[in-house]
């Protein structure tokens, strides 16, 4: 459904340039849940600002549904296609309410009979029609995420792109966001993609995920092989032991790793 | 073991025009030259207990408290000029984000040197040259350089280690690390751990680590104080964690997504309310 050859992003050019992607490729099939493990700087974000339209300067093939991406993305992919941000306290605008927050892809995209679907939105991730005529502010952290969740969704896009959707909540909250998210799928058969810096999230979510480094992907790999502790590159191995807990024997590997990667 | 820091009894009340909450409500507990971590979820009152510690509670926040000693000493947070010689000399705090507590207008190494002239009678050549090994100490490899850049010319994992160089340089003997790691990547942060279990060892000092996250308190600390609504709700060895008791602290443990569980829903945290109020 979604495929990706040799995608590759430089922000900044000349003496300056920095190669946030360096050629990368995946693809993902349809209704299947595809993780992005990385940390900061590795590109993991930007994949799905390229993916969603939001980021145009990138060179490489994209395409969903068989259809090339290219240049400026129509209204019909928009509402195929939906994001929900990491940062539930920046993502929703603090002086519009929940209504006009969700009624308001309902009006770009003409799909008519707003209440009802503000109302039908609100009730499939789990808030009471109460909340529907508060701000952000007078809302917990969880319950933002949701309301994002409910915006990406009122649309009844087929592709979910989530970047971090729960690293700014706390751990019981992730559970339900989470849960939130696995029952949606299931029910409405959506792909997704989800990026996260949190390996046992995207394990617990996803079936394949990919490991990324620097702007590349240095390995592809089934949960199963993950849960066997079978990954080939180093990388992944130091991911998953720092994943577990603090480990010296771990720490002192890395910093070596560390060290001989300072030179290249 | 002597205690290092003994804390009776702590409430820590901050009141507005409409209502007064209580973020610590009655806290208990006596550590030696340990690493203590304290974990609870946001607003368990985990980082107001120890912002209380050193004085930094502001008003409208109140603090009171049964009794506060460390080291054979009674601490009185209110009293500004004694807590003045005791925070930063004695007792030192490395906070969340170095982004936000390293000074951008001032080169590190002038910041750093700068903390050890305010503690230490020393000329600016020893005060140099003591932040030069600190810099070293926290495995900054070429620590003349890094003396003369700016905050914003460092990663995030090398500005947390310039943090942790600066609250160690005066020789405390109590340092509280409030979610020192959390902004960090996740091979970034078994680094810098690795370095303050070091440095502590070393000095014998006693750490308080407060973090969400409880494995990584788990896998680090000796033992652990898990906290909610103000309370501490169990205290145990970290070894033993995974067999603690309360509902609370499993319900937490449960809530984490495992990399070899493959479950497709989580359970869910249920809160009950009596662990507000019940003594523990």
């Amino acid at each position: 459904m979604i495929q990706v050859a040799n995608l590759q992003v430089v922000f900044g050019r000349g003496r300056r340039a920095n190669p946030a992607l360096r050629g990368i490729s995946f693809a993902v099939a349809a209704g299947e849940v595809y993780g992005i493990v990385g940390e900061s700087g590795s590109g993991k974000s930007t994949v799905l600002n390229v993916l969603s339209g939001l980021w145009r300067h990138w060179s490489g093939q994209v395409s969903i549904d068989d259809r090339p991406m290219a240049g400026r993305r129509d209204r019909a992919f928009h509402k195929e296609v939906q994001m929900v941000f990491q940062d539930p306290y920046g993502s929703l605008h603090p002086r519009h309410t929940v209504d006009r927050i969700l009624s308001e892809p309902v009006a770009i995209h003409r799909l008519g009979q707003s209440q009802a679907r503000v109302l039908r939105a609100l009730e499939e991730v789990g808030l009471d029609s109460a909340f529907r005529f508060r701000y952000p502010h007078q809302l917990s952290g969880g319950q933002r995420q949701r309301v994002a969740v409910a915006r990406a969704l009122i649309l009844e896009p087929r592709i979910l792109l989530l970047d971090e959707p729960t690293s700014a909540l706390d751990v019981s909250v992730q559970a339900e966001v989470l849960n939130l998210l696995t029952r949606l799928q299931r029910e409405r058969r959506l792909t997704y993609i989800l990026v996260s810096h949190d390996l046992a999230v995207v394990a617990h979510m996803c079936r394949r995920l990919a490991v990324m480094r620097r702007g590349v992907i240095v390995e592809e790999l089934t949960v199963e092989h993950l849960r066997q502790r079978r990954p080939r590159h180093p990388y992944t191995r130091q991911l998953i032991s720092a994943s577990i807990g603090y480990d010296r024997q771990a720490a002192e590997a890395q910093a070596e790793i560390d060290a001989e990667g300072e030179g290249d | 073991m002597s205690a290092l820091l003994e804390v009776d009894n702590l409430r820590v009340t901050f009141t507005s025009h409409k209502e007064t909450v209580q973020a610590v409500r009655g806290v208990s507990f006596a550590m030696g030259r340990e690493k203590l971590g304290i974990v609870g979820e946001s607003g368990s009152g985990k980082s107001v207990t120890c912002r209380a510690l050193l004085g930094l509670v502001r008003a409208p926040g109140r603090v009171r408290y049964d009794g506060l000693r460390f080291d054979g000493e009674d601490l009185h947070p209110a009293d500004q000029r004694r807590m003045q010689a005791i925070r930063g000399r004695r007792i030192a705090m490395v906070m969340q984000d170095p982004k936000y507590s390293l000074n951008p207008v001032m080169t590190v190494g002038r910041q750093i040197a700068e903390a050890y002239r305010i503690h230490a009678r020393a000329t600016p050549q020893e005060a140099r040259q003591r932040t030069l090994e600190m810099l070293t100490a926290v495995r900054i490899r070429q620590p003349e350089r890094v003396y003369d850049t700016y905050p914003h010319e460092v990663s995030g994992g090398m500005g947390q280690r310039i943090m942790i160089a600066m609250m160690l340089i005066p020789g405390p003997d109590l340092l509280i690390a409030d979610e020192p790691t959390s902004a960090l990547d996740v091979t970034v942060r078994l680094q810098l751990l690795a370095i303050m279990d070091d440095l502590v060892q070393a000095r014998g000092m006693g750490l308080i680590f407060i973090s969400h996250d409880l494995n990584l308190v788990a896998s680090f600390c000796d033992r652990i104080i898990i906290m909610y609504a103000g309370r501490i709700m169990e205290t145990c060895r970290a070894g033993d964690l995974h067999r603690a008791s309360h509902p609370y602290t499993r319900g937490l443990l449960n809530c984490l997504p495992q990399i070899d569980q493959p479950d497709t829903y989580l359970p869910v945290l249920e809160r009950d309310p009596a662990w507000r109020d019940e003594a523990p």
